[in-house]
């Protein structure tokens, strides 16, 4: 893996490409400098000259009227996009300054550093044992004594292993949906990744499994940052660092989340967040 | 003003609801005619042959002698059929459904293969008898063994398989996927480990019908040409072969000569007709105790 690896392991950062960030904290690293991206579905732009820069351990979110390019990018920045057929990208997303476009980055080494989280909780038809386990088993790891400590670790900062310490063998379905999604969570942790890409993990569970999640988010950029797609201002509001208003695939506005809802710029963030059309 | 006229509605609602029991009996009448036609073949067949059916018959060795004859051999060649058919067919089957479901890219060719597929289906099997017969028997010399006429059947039940592995494939919801190379898994392993298991039962299930569609059909062996008397033992799949619908087919054939021979023909048509039932049954078993919600 070389010089990706190293780079993580050493937490190097990419130089931060400051004019994006108007107040860079000094004693955060920039891990995503996206420049220039432009994404087409065929012949349909989805994304229109996006420049973005993501802090590490912070939350970032995306908020936008539905069909803006919001998950197209959060889909972009771990190339899960390219699963679409004829989709095509120009410009530079570059990850601890690295071109995650270069060929000699492959994305199966990309998403061992950028987890996903997705919109409606997916868990494997496996044990929720196996569900943790499956991403360290991918990687190599065979050790029994290592696997158990991992799926342990991964329930744990997600919070739930004592929901689930009881019946690890179980299959991972007869969870409700709020655990599932934290069990999805913390599968994703037990790869140790860098970044945790979230397509809005709350859409589909109640308000009280939502009260959960967010708790947990605000946990875990502790440790790692959190790029957020969500429908729910209240909740990007409630959550994040750092918003990004998307429209019709261009970035209208980016800034400190107390900034965009209290004072944005842009006239139509404004349209948007106080509920004017979206 | 209303669009709706109450005595008008009253007027038509006998008709409807005299139209609504004709589409009923209709539909259940025509369910009807097929279950009474299979229950006087059923009838029939066990009426002449269960009588004949017994330990001796089963393990028996073929005689001329009606009383003294046995199926045995047709039972093992059966079996070493299958042995050919079963690995043969699950491996190029599954491997075919894979790359057409999750690797081709969707476009003009990968569609005319599609229709290929679906339309060698419904060829006729004597058709798939020829082919076998030029292919395997002659051009490469195998002669009617059992491997020749197992790659044969192979052929032949081998777009079944395809299209029904296709559809277990299908059935996979794409988040599961997504999860896997989200992690960080390559295309294999996700297939490897998330896919195909998922598909397993689907897939189990369209092989074993096609494997019992195998085990009755009869007229690409006939074109092979694999003999009407066969008295040892096949003991592998190198060996001269008959299997069960053969020795219906030549018994049905001589019973103008030998009237018992229609006897020892419905004996063995039970006899099939139990081990299709019991294949249907795994078939159905796998697939209810199997299948998962997602």
């Amino acid at each position: 893996m070389g010089t990706l690896r190293e780079a993580v392991l050493k937490n190097e950062g990419y130089k931060a490409n400051d004019r994006l960030l108007e107040i860079p904290l000094p004693s955060k690293k920039v891990i995503y400098d996206i420049q220039h991206l432009n994404l087409w579905y065929g012949n349909t732009q989805a994304l229109k000259d996006v420049n973005l820069a993501v802090n590490e351990k912070e939350v970032t979110a995306i908020i936008g009227p539905s069909g803006c390019g919001k998950s197209t990018y959060l889909k972009t920045l771990n190339r899960m996009v390219e699963l679409v057929p004829d989709v095509r990208t120009t410009g530079t997303i570059m990850y601890r300054g690295k071109n995650i476009f270069d060929t000699s980055f492959k994305e199966e080494e990309l998403r061992t550093w950028v987890g996903m989280v997705f919109q409606k909780p997916n868990p494997f038809p496996k044990s929720i044992y196996e569900n943790i386990a499956y991403g360290p088993k991918i990687h190599g790891i065979r050790n029994k004594k290592l696997l158990d400590q991992i799926v342990e670790r991964s329930l744990r900062s997600a919070y739930i292993w004592d929901e689930v310490k009881d019946r690890l063998h179980d299959n991972a379905y007869g969870l409700s949906g709020g655990q599932q999604q934290r069990l999805c969570i913390a599968r994703c942790l037990a790869i140790e990744p860098d970044v945790i890409l979230m397509d809005e993990p709350t859409s589909a569970l109640d308000p009280k499994s939502t009260r959960k999640v967010e708790a947990l988010i605000q946990e875990l950029k502790k440790e790692f940052a959190i790029i957020i797609v969500t429908h729910n201002m209240q909740q990007a509001a409630r959550i994040s660092d750092r918003t990004a208003f998307f429209l019709n695939g261009e970035v209208v506005e980016y800034d400190k989340t107390g900034r965009i809802f209290s004072n944005p710029t842009d006239s139509r963030t404004e349209d948007y967040i106080s509920g004017r059309f979206g | 003003m209303k669009y709706m006229d109450a005595i008008q509605v009253q007027k038509r609602m006998r008709t409807r609801l005299i139209k609504n029991g004709v589409a009923k009996s209709l539909f259940f009448l025509s369910t009807i005619f097929g279950l009474f036609v299979l229950a006087i073949l059923l009838y029939r067949v066990l009426a002449q042959g269960i009588g004949w059916v017994n330990l001796d018959f089963i393990t028996g060795k073929l005689s001329t002698q009606p009383e003294r004859a046995g199926i045995m051999g047709a039972i093992l060649g059966t079996f070493w059929l299958m042995v050919v058919v079963g690995p043969v067919t699950m491996f190029l089957g599954v491997g075919t459904a894979i790359y057409l479901e999750l690797y081709a890219k969707k476009g003009r060719l990968s569609s005319f293969i599609q229709t290929n597929i679906s339309n060698l289906a419904g060829v006729p099997s004597i058709v798939y008898g020829i082919l076998g017969m030029t292919i395997f028997v002659r051009a490469l010399g195998f002669g009617n063994i059992i491997l020749a006429g197992g790659l044969t059947m192979s052929l032949l039940v081998l777009p079944i398989v395809i299209v029904s592995s296709q559809e277990a494939l299908r059935a996979i919801p794409q988040h599961l996927s997504e999860a896997s190379y989200g992690m960080g898994a390559t295309k294999w392993q996700t297939i490897k480990n998330i896919v195909l298991p998922a598909a397993l039962p689907g897939i189990l299930t369209g092989a074993i019908l096609s494997l019992s569609r195998a085990i009755g059909e009869t007229a690409p062996l006939v074109v092979i040409g694999i003999p009407a008397l066969l008295i040892p033992f096949p003991e592998g799949i190198f060996d001269n072969f008959t299997v069960l619908p053969m020795q219906i087919y030549y018994w049905t054939l001589d019973s103008t000569l030998t009237a018992e021979y229609a006897n020892l023909a419905a004996a063995t048509i039970v006899v099939l007709l139990l081990i299709l039932l019991i294949l249907n049954a795994a078939a159905i078993i796998i697939r209810s105790k199997f299948q998962k919600r997602y």
